[in-house]
């Protein structure tokens, strides 16, 4: 009996830990990003407003849904500037020859944070249980939650 | 005028609904009260013993006539009053989908957590968007088109007309109308995310001139900045980070992941119903909105003090 409720209280106890959805973020946070950048790789919300941002503001029209098009693919393991946050971070802030334009005050910091998170989860680089399951359009690939690190 | 009131109807639909409602919760009253004094009476005419008492058996011996009598009548008033009130629904149904042809078209898109308004037109040029604010005209039957941008909502407003979902990648259609100028408040009913509670939608039921009038106004472009401040306020929201997700009409913003703020200072609330539309809760909304609706797909927006007034002074003079 004593076991059992034991065991009881301990399944109780996995049922505790539930995700944080920081929305407020400080801004000694996204200036020096490297925990929060860690933070987002493991979190789901982050990730998807990663992906929820990277339709929104038309990165597919030229890396497509990761698969590349104008611009290079982001799911494959080339990357022509480094796939580190801080190297992706900065293609994004402050754009790349041939093309990438400069985000640098169009966004904020923390959904470029975001973006980068995203981005690091289309090789695989996040966390799977964290990683988007689904597409909100038809997409015939596997999802960024089965993707295997790519380097 | 008490609003989101299903008791309080300003329009033929919603009548049709109060109806059905005070119907049913009168048939269903009597039939309770009806059920509940039965059960007293058998209570208290039941006989009484003590445990030394013989078990009553007699009803074996002589079958109890009166009580399968009873018993008959009331299972056949149940179902004569079920059938009654299934009728009643159907016929409900039927009259609220003959309100006429609509006079008007809107186009109702739902977000996480704002109503995106597009008022339809024959001829393109007069199409127009707003937010969170739906105007109207009194007396006139209105076709509302629901959308839904990502996750499934629903569309509310007690006062005139019954729920329906706006699922994504659907298209659903509602009739309704307001007999009585007035504000109806609506609200999301289908929880679509952390901020549901927090997307009302207010429906404003002017007189068909006063409506003419206002829609006439929205279709103009944003009114020009006055002056030095609302100039640097407007390039401050054109070439920062406004223009990635909302649209003024007139200038090069034209995204469409917010709402539309071309006449955004004569609308009364902010953030879908969340706060009043004031330059203190807009100064917070832009600075910080989610300690105002935690979790909005708007960012916060560090900005320097004086960049903050001169954006401020010219939302402020968007009317």
């Amino acid at each position: 009996m004593r076991g059992a409720l034991l065991l009881l209280a301990l399944v109780a106890l996995a049922g505790c830990e539930r995700e944080q959805r920081q929305f407020q973020i400080p801004a000694t946070q996204t200036q020096f990003a490297k925990p929060l950048h860690a933070a987002n790789e493991r979190n789901a919300f982050a990730l998807s407003q990663g992906k929820t941002l990277f339709q929104w503001f038309n990165c597919t029209g030229c890396h497509a849904n990761g698969g590349g098009g104008i611009g290079p693919a982001l799911m494959d393991d080339q990357w022509r500037y480094g796939n580190n946050a801080e190297q992706i971070y900065a293609s994004i802030m402050e754009g790349r020859p041939n093309g990438m334009p400069a985000f640098r005050g169009r966004l904020n910091e923390d959904q470029a944070w975001q973006l980068v998170a995203y981005v690091r989860s289309m090789s695989g680089w996040a966390r799977k249980d964290a990683a988007p399951g689904r597409n909100d359009s038809l997409y015939p690939g596997e999802p960024e939650s089965m993707r295997d690190k790519r380097n | 005028m008490r609003t989101q009131d299903i008791l309080a109807s300003a329009g033929p639909q919603a009548q049709h609904i109060e109806a059905l409602w005070w119907l049913m919760l009168v048939i269903c009253a009597v039939v309770f009260i009806a059920v509940l004094t039965g059960v007293a009476l058998a209570l208290i005419r039941s006989p009484r013993g003590d445990p030394a008492t013989p078990p009553d058996l007699s009803s074996l011996a002589r079958p109890e006539r009166s009580a399968a009598i009873v018993v008959v009548a009331a299972v056949a008033v149940c179902a004569a009053l079920l059938i009654f009130l299934t009728i009643a629904s159907f016929l409900t149904d039927r009259r609220l989908a003959s309100l006429g042809p609509p006079a008007l078209e809107v186009e109702l898109t739902a977000h996480r957590w704002w109503w995106e308004v597009r008022y339809q037109d024959a001829d393109p040029s007069r199409i127009f968007a707003t937010a969170n604010e739906m105007h109207i005209p009194v007396g006139k039957p209105v076709l509302v088109k629901l959308k839904a941008d990502d996750v499934i909502h629903s569309f509310w407003v007690p006062n005139l007309a019954g729920k329906k979902d706006l699922i994504p990648g659907r298209d659903a259609t509602l009739t309704l109308q307001a007999d009585k100028p007035g504000n109806y408040r609506g609200q999301c009913a289908e929880f679509c995310g952390v901020q549901h509670a927090k997307m009302a939608l207010l429906v404003i039921a002017d007189p068909p001139e006063q409506y003419e009038a206002w829609a006439a106004a929205e279709r103009k472009p944003a009114l020009e900045p006055a002056g030095n401040e609302q100039e640097r306020g407007r390039d401050i929201f054109v070439n920062g980070r406004c223009a990635m997700c909302h649209a003024i009409q007139g200038t090069s913003a034209n995204a469409k992941k917010a709402p539309d703020l071309t006449h955004f200072a004569s609308r009364e609330t902010l953030a879908a119903g969340a706060v009043p539309n004031t330059i203190g809760h807009l100064a917070g909304w832009i600075l910080d909105p989610h300690s105002i609706k935690p979790g909005v797909n708007m960012p916060a927006n560090p900005l320097d003090p004086d960049d903050l007034h001169a954006l401020l002074a010219y939302l402020g003079g968007l009317r």
